[in-house]
């Protein structure tokens, strides 16, 4: 017997896993329709590449991952695209986004795949891709694209691979039923795992100690494996054990730090219903189009787990089962402690759908009003993250989110416990909820205020280089006006010297000068200069009038026009005034 | 030495003061120099806990400049686009008492907005491009302009100067991702006293 360690508090809600565990797995008929969100994982949404109208088949690939955190989706059977449209999501938030619509035609055809018998032989990167195509998402209820936890960074070493089939979630008999009846493809599964992560020292499956079928059959199926180095592990049924950081902790006594990944202590952990849906993908080359999900609930006349093509309306599902809406008090997807409640029945089964809960109004009766703390300390004990429940609740209270990253919410794995064992009924764990999407939103805005301010930092620095690059041409350009002035009056001085000297040179060019003076007539050089100072002066007046009208900082560009134009207009006198003197004189 | 201490005691009294404050002073002198603090830090921790709109509503020409304005003793209470929340960060920070927000500049809007062009109007004035203190209006005179909407922080300074009136602000559309759960309703019994030993709070909320 291998040693299993203890986490911290934890919880013994009423189990309630039988009343779904009376029938065998079951399959339902096909839905007429199935809905396929685009974003069923963590991560970006999928990309459509179907268009409404085309006909798919079981199996095809109809939305692409958009990078590497990210998952397929395949067809779930054959049919056609009736759509890819908003629906409601199945999300806590209730809100709608993009879904693929298939309208099934019933023949359930399926595409052609890509089987490998013996897949041992293949190489590290073919199987990944294999697995990564197949579009898993953690079937826990994480719904983390699985190819990425199972290439971690090269850095790391892996030496323990963990099948997480704790399912400590009251109600939830899904992946029970998985490893009872599907025991061989786990084991084989495991040995995939194994094989992508370089055979790790020990490769462990962990099962609470309430699944005893379960872990008959798997050791079972281990049994038969020659040179088996895999092992189970069942430890005491207490939530939340399944929590992948509490699974590591009892089965191998390391912590996960705080803001670390299981990697960074050289596990990796994947849910037995991910492993089957990777041996199926790697041996028949079938991606993940289904599931096993418990319906389960007084609200319904049969209970049991069945095996349901992902996109299946949960109103389907329900209306199969004998639902009485009349009776339920709300419905839930996931368990009672995690779960979230549906609005609508309204909406499809996704990849991390563990469980459809129908419970009566005396099974789960709404929350009684919360009262105030009385200090009991019942939710520190509770904490499976060694958190102090009471000093977060007041903060999140307080809204004081330094105090709340202070006590480390971000370690919260949100499991309920606290909320479970307080006798004031206080709902803390949608406070911690709440106060972390604060925070989130609270890092945004900050990232986007910095990125503002550099923004803004480097226009004003752009502004004042161009300002101080313009400044420095007019003063080239005056400079350059000055020396042209000076060269023309020394010109003009060399003229008037010229007829005194005896140089040749000098007497040429005073001829030239001559006749470039004789060319224009006196009088056409007045109407000249009179006619450019009447536009200079009509040009003055204009931005005057303008000036007047502005308003701000144009005022000062147009006041700079003005300036302009007046000099322009002293400039044309000026020359006027030259003129008529030398004509004159 | 001594005998001369000894001698006139009040005058080597005096002299070792004035040795002594010399030393310190010396000594004050070099740490003004070697750790002179670049800037006003209040001004910065200030300007930090703006919303960097640079919108201009508080009267001033940017975040900073009105973060200096803060730091001179300004009311707290003038910035629309960071609303109550930014007052309160203020108040904190400076250990004075919140004040709400001042009317006079501004209602703090429900939804974050962003500007949004009707490029099939835009004549391409370039006019809102001078106007955009993010820089977040891209496009060239003659030329249809669009706005960077990641970019944009809904500052309202581009919808003025627009001649044909082509600048909507309209509210941010948030995805799914971005969705957060709202804290609970908090019931009556929870509001008045946190903790249930919270007499005194109690009897002064029902008095």
């Amino acid at each position: 017997m291998r040693k299993v360690w203890d986490i911290h508090g934890g919880v013994h809600p009423p189990e309630n896993k039988q009343q779904s565990m009376q029938q065998a797995l079951a399959s339902l008929p096909l839905a007429p329709e199935l809905v396929l969100p685009l974003n069923q994982h963590i991560g970006k949404p999928a990309i459509a590449i179907v268009a409404e109208g085309d006909t798919v088949l079981k199996g095809q690939l109809i939305a692409k991952a958009d990078g590497p955190i990210s998952a397929n989706i395949h067809a779930p059977t054959s049919g056609t695209v009736s759509g890819i449209e908003d629906r409601t999501l199945p999300h806590p938030s209730g809100g709608s986004g993009p879904c693929i619509v298939i309208s099934s035609d019933g023949k359930d055809t399926w595409a052609e795949l890509d089987a490998c018998e013996n897949y041992q032989t293949l190489d590290h990167n073919t199987l990944l891709e294999k697995i990564r195509s197949a579009g898993i998402a953690g079937m826990g209820g994480a719904g983390f694209p699985a190819a990425i936890k199972l290439n971690p960074r090269g850095n790391l070493k892996i030496d323990t691979l963990i099948l997480n089939g704790t399912e400590c979630e009251p109600y939830i008999t899904a992946d029970d039923t998985l490893m009872q009846t599907r025991a061989q493809e786990v084991v084989a599964g495991a040995q995939i795992l194994a094989q992508l992560l370089g055979n790790p020292k020990s490769i462990l499956i962990g099962i609470e100690d309430n699944k005893p079928e379960a872990i008959r059959s798997i050791s079972k199926a281990l049994s038969e494996v020659e040179n088996n180095p895999i092992e189970v592990v069942s430890f005491p049924t207490k939530y939340p054990s399944g929590g992948e950081k509490q699974l590591i902790q009892i089965l191998t006594g390391r912590e996960v730090p705080a803001g670390k990944l299981p990697a960074d202590v050289g596990v990796v952990c994947q849910n037995v219903g991910s492993t089957v849906a990777a041996y199926r993908a790697v041996r028949f080359g079938e991606p993940l189009i289904s599931r096993i999900t418990t319906v389960v609930g007084e609200a319904l006349e049969i209970q049991r787990n069945i095996e349901v093509p992902i996109g299946t309306p949960i109103g389907y599902i329900l209306e199969q089962h004998g639902f009485t809406a009349a009776n339920v008090s709300r419905l839930i997807m996931g368990g009672p402690m995690m779960g979230f409640a549906l609005n609508t029945a309204d909406v499809p089964v996704i990849k991390t759908t563990n469980c459809i809960l129908a419970p009566s109004r005396a099974e789960m009766p709404a929350p009684p009003p919360a009262q105030a703390c009385i200090r009991c300390g019942m939710c520190a004990e509770a904490c499976p993250a060694s958190l102090l429940p009471q000093q977060l609740f007041w903060y999140s209270m307080a809204e004081d989110l330094d105090k709340l990253e202070a006590h480390n919410i971000a370690d919260c794995i949100e499991c309920g416990a606290c909320s479970y064992v307080c006798p004031s009924n206080i709902p803390l764990v949608q406070f911690y909820r709440a106060s972390k999407g604060a925070m989130k939103q609270h890092a945004i805005d900050k990232e986007k205020s910095d990125r503002s301010r550099a923004r803004f930092e480097f226009r004003q620095q752009r502004i004042e280089k161009a300002e101080v690059e313009k400044e420095a041409k007019r003063a080239a350009r005056k400079v350059a006006a000055e020396a042209a002035k000076a060269k023309l009056a020394a010109k003009q001085a060399s003229e008037g010297d010229s007829p005194k000297t005896d140089d040749t040179a000098d007497v040429v060019a005073a001829a030239i000068a001559k006749a470039k003076t004789q060319d224009i007539s006196p009088e056409v050089q007045l109407a000249k200069l009179e006619r450019a100072l009447s536009s200079a002066s009509s040009r003055l007046d204009r931005t005057l009038a303008r000036a007047e009208e502005a308003e701000g900082e144009k005022k000062d560009a147009i006041l700079a026009r003005v300036k302009d134009a007046e000099l322009k207009v002293s400039d044309a006198k000026n020359k006027l005034a030259e003129f008529q003197a030398r004509e004159n004189g | 030495m001594i005998e001369l201490i000894i001698q006139y005691p009040v005058l080597a009294a005096l002299l070792a003061m004035v040795g002594l404050s010399l030393v310190f002073g010396a000594v004050l002198g070099f740490a003004a120099v070697k750790f002179k603090v670049e800037g006003d830090p209040i001004v910065e921790q200030i300007d930090s806990l703006l919303p960097q709109t640079q919108c201009g509503q508080c009267g001033h020409p940017g975040c900073k400049p009105y973060a200096e304005g803060i730091a001179n003793g300004e009311a707290i209470n003038k910035c629309p686009p960071g609303g109550q929340t930014t007052i309160n960060a203020i108040a904190d920070l400076l250990d004075v008492e919140a004040p709400t927000l001042d009317e006079e500049h501004g209602e703090e809007k429900d939804l974050p907005t962003v500007a949004y062009i009707r490029e099939d109007e835009c004549i391409g004035c370039t006019k809102c491009i001078q106007a955009c203190p993010m820089d977040a209006i891209l496009g060239a005179a003659k030329q249809m302009h669009t706005v960077i909407i990641d970019e944009c922080t809904g500052c309202d300074l581009c919808v003025e100067p627009c001649p044909v009136d082509c600048i909507d602000m309209l509210p941010l559309e948030s995805t799914l991702g971005e969705w957060k759960w709202s804290l609970p309703p908090r019931s009556e019994t929870l509001a008045l006293n946190i903790i249930a030993s919270d007499r005194k709070a109690h009897s002064e909320a029902s008095a």
